[in-house]
C-alpha cells in the first residue's frame, strides 16, 4: 500500500455557489461527510486532513515580497487536504474521483507520497 | 451528529438581525457577508470534523469573531450603529459590547428589529415579503425568487433596491417607542399573512416551497408574542388562524400527492397539537375591544377544526362568520367563501345564487376558486357540461401545478357524470 495526498481544489466562486441557500450547503456538506465516511469504511483514509482558511500570504520573488494570497492570480485555491492509502496511483485516483467537489466543478490533484525505500 | 434540516435557515435570520444591529442597517450587506462568510466556515470544518454538539453556538461564535474582525480593521473608515459608536471605538468596550449584542436574551427582539424594519411603508408589500424571506427566514435569492414565481434576476435587483431603501433608515426599527410599534403592526401582521397565503395558495410550483413559507409566517408570528408590545390579541389571532391552518396541511393532498377537496379530506390527519394551540390563542385572542379580520378568520378555521366531517360542520355559525367579516373587509373573494357555506348549508342552487349577487364578480375571473366554486355547485346539480366548462376556465387561471391537477380530476369527474 502506498501513501497519496488528496488536495482538493475549486474557484472560490464556484465552492461560494456550492452553499449560498441553506438548502444547498447542507446538501454539500451531506455529500461530504458521507464521502469521507465511506472511505473510512473501506480503511482508505490515513488522516481526514484539514480544510484551510482563504485568508493566507504568499512570500516569494528576489525581494521576498509578502503578498496577499494565495488565490490574487491563481483560478483555483486549495481549500483542504487528507491524506488516504490505496495500491498505486489508479486505485488512489478512482477514490478521488467520489469526492463531491468534482461535481461543482472543482477538481482533486491526487499527489503519491514520495517513498523511498534504502 | 447529524445536521439538523434548516438549522442554516433559521440561524441566518437572527444572525444577520444580529450583526445588523452592531454594524448599523446602512452597513446591511456587510452583515450579510459576515454571517455568509460564517456558514462558509462553519461548512468547511464541519466537512472534515463533523458537526459539532452545539452547532448553533459554534455558529455564532464564528459570526462574532468575524464581526469583531471587520469591527476591529473598519472602524476608522466606516462608522457602525450610532447609539453603540463609541463603545466600538475602544478596545476596553468593544468586545463586551459585541459579546451583549450577541446574548441570547436580546436576540428575539433583534429579530423582531428587523422584522419591522423590513416591513417599511415605502416598500410594495410584496417586496416587504420578499425582504423577510431573504433576510430573517434564510432564503437565498434564488429560493426567494422561486416563492414568488419570478426571475432571480427580477428578484434580485428588487431586494438590492429594497436593501438601500432600509439603507436610508439609519437604524433598526426601534422597539422601545410603544406608539411606534402600534402604527407599524397592522402591516406586519399583513405581511405576515401574506406570507402564510403565498405558501397554502401561491404560485411557486414546489410544494416543498410553499410549506415552508407557511412554517416560516408561523415562526415568525411566534416571535410577535415574545415582546410585550408586539404580543396584541391581533398577534394571537394571526398565530391562532396559522395555527388551525397549518393543522389542515397533512391530507390536503392525498397519497399520491394530489389536492382534495375539503369534503373529501381524511380529518383524522389534521394535526391536533396545532389544533389545540390555536385555540389557546384564540382564546388569547379574546381581549380588548378590536375585532381584526384574523379573529374572524381563525374563530371560522376553528369551527372546520371542531367538525369531524362536513356533515357536522356548524355552517350557520361559518355563514354568520362571514357575514362578519363582509362587514369587516367588504371583498369579493370573502363573498364568494360566504356563498360556499351558504351552498354546504342550503345547497348547490342557493351557492349559484349568491355567487350570482357578488358585486364586482368581474374581479374574481382571474380567481381559479370562484370558477371551481361555480364548477362545482353545476356538477352536483347534475349541470355536468356546464360543470366541465367552467372547470376549464378555471384551469387557464390556476397558479401551480398542484391546482392544475386537481381541476384536470375535477374535468374527469364531470366525464364521469356526463356518460353515466
Amino acid at each position: 500500500m502506498s501513501e497519496f495526498v488528496l488536495l482538493y481544489r475549486n474557484t472560490l466562486e464556484a465552492r461560494r455557489e456550492s452553499h449560498d441557500s441553506p438548502e444547498k450547503a447542507q446538501q454539500t456538506m451531506k455529500k461530504w461527510r458521507a464521502w469521507f465516511d465511506d472511505m473510512t469504511r473501506k480503511a482508505c483514509l490515513k488522516n481526514i486532513g484539514q480544510p484551510l482558511d482563504d485568508a493566507g500570504k504568499v512570500v516569494g520573488g528576489k525581494g521576498r515580497m509578502v503578498t496577499d494570497g494565495p488565490y490574487a492570480e491563481t483560478k483555483d485555491v486549495v481549500g483542504g487536504y487528507s491524506l488516504i492509502e490505496a495500491g498505486n496511483l489508479e486505485e488512489a485516483a478512482k477514490i478521488a474521483a467520489g469526492c463531491p467537489i468534482v461535481e461543482i466543478g472543482g477538481l482533486v490533484e491526487v499527489r503519491p507520497v514520495m517513498k523511498i525505500d534504502v | 451528529m447529524e445536521l439538523e434540516a434548516d438549522l442554516f435557515r433559521r440561524e441566518a435570520g437572527r444572525l444577520v438581525a444580529i450583526v445588523t444591529r452592531i454594524f448599523g442597517i446602512h452597513n446591511l450587506p456587510l452583515a450579510e457577508d459576515v454571517v455568509q462568510d460564517a456558514f462558509c466556515r462553519a461548512l468547511e470544518t464541519w466537512k472534515f470534523h463533523g458537526v459539532p454538539d452545539n452547532p448553533s453556538a459554534w455558529l455564532m461564535t464564528a459570526a462574532k469573531y468575524r464581526a469583531l474582525d471587520v469591527l476591529r480593521r473598519e472602524r476608522t473608515a466606516r462608522n457602525f450603529a450610532t447609539d453603540l459608536g463609541k463603545l466600538l471605538e475602544s478596545e476596553w468596550t468593544l468586545v463586551p459590547t459585541v459579546d451583549e449584542a450577541f446574548d441570547a436574551a436580546g436576540i428575539t427582539d433583534v429579530e423582531l428589529r428587523m422584522m419591522f424594519s423590513c416591513i417599511h411603508p415605502s416598500l410594495p408589500e410584496e417586496t416587504q415579503v420578499a425582504l423577510v424571506l431573504n433576510l430573517l427566514c434564510g432564503f437565498s435569492v434564488g429560493e426567494t425568487a422561486a416563492a414568488f414565481l419570478k426571475k432571480p434576476g427580477t428578484m434580485e435587483r428588487r431586494l438590492t433596491r429594497a436593501k438601500s431603501a432600509l439603507a436610508g433608515t439609519k437604524e433598526l426599527f426601534n422597539l422601545a417607542g410603544a406608539a411606534d410599534v402600534a402604527a407599524r403592526l397592522p402591516s406586519v401582521l399583513r405581511a405576515l399573512y401574506l406570507l402564510f397565503n403565498e405558501g397554502y395558495h401561491g404560485a411557486s410550483p414546489e410544494s416543498s416551497i410553499r410549506g415552508k413559507l407557511c412554517a416560516e409566517a408561523l415562526r415568525l408570528a411566534t416571535l410577535l408574542l415574545q415582546n410585550r408590545l408586539t404580543a396584541t390579541p391581533a398577534a394571537h389571532a394571526l398565530v391562532a388562524l396559522f395555527d388551525f391552518l397549518a393543522a389542515r396541511l397533512p391530507g390536503r393532498v392525498d397519497a399520491a400527492g394530489n389536492l382534495t377537496l375539503l369534503t373529501d379530506r381524511d380529518r383524522s390527519l389534521w394535526d391536533r397539537t396545532l389544533i389545540a394551540a390555536g385555540r389557546h390563542h384564540l382564546e388569547l385572542s379574546a381581549s380588548g375591544p378590536e375585532l381584526t379580520v384574523y379573529h374572524v378568520e381563525a374563530a371560522i378555521a376553528e369551527l372546520h377544526a371542531d367538525a369531524d366531517c362536513v356533515e357536522n360542520t356548524d355552517w350557520d355559525g361559518i355563514v354568520a362568520l362571514y357575514d362578519t367579516l363582509l362587514a369587516l373587509e367588504p371583498s369579493p373573494v370573502v363573498a364568494l367563501n360566504r356563498a360556499v357555506a351558504l351552498a354546504q348549508r342550503d345547497g348547490p342552487a342557493r351557492g349559484l345564487e349568491e355567487i350570482g349577487k357578488i358585486e364586482d364578480c368581474a374581479r374574481l375571473g382571474r380567481y381559479p376558486f370562484y370558477l371551481s366554486a361555480v364548477a362545482e355547485f353545476e356538477l352536483r346539480l347534475g349541470h355536468g357540461a356546464k360543470a366541465r366548462e367552467a372547470f376549464g376556465a378555471a384551469m387557464k387561471v390556476a397558479r401551480n401545478v398542484d391546482e392544475r391537477r386537481f381541476l384536470q380530476m375535477r374535468m374527469s369527474a364531470c366525464d364521469s357524470a356526463l356518460q353515466s
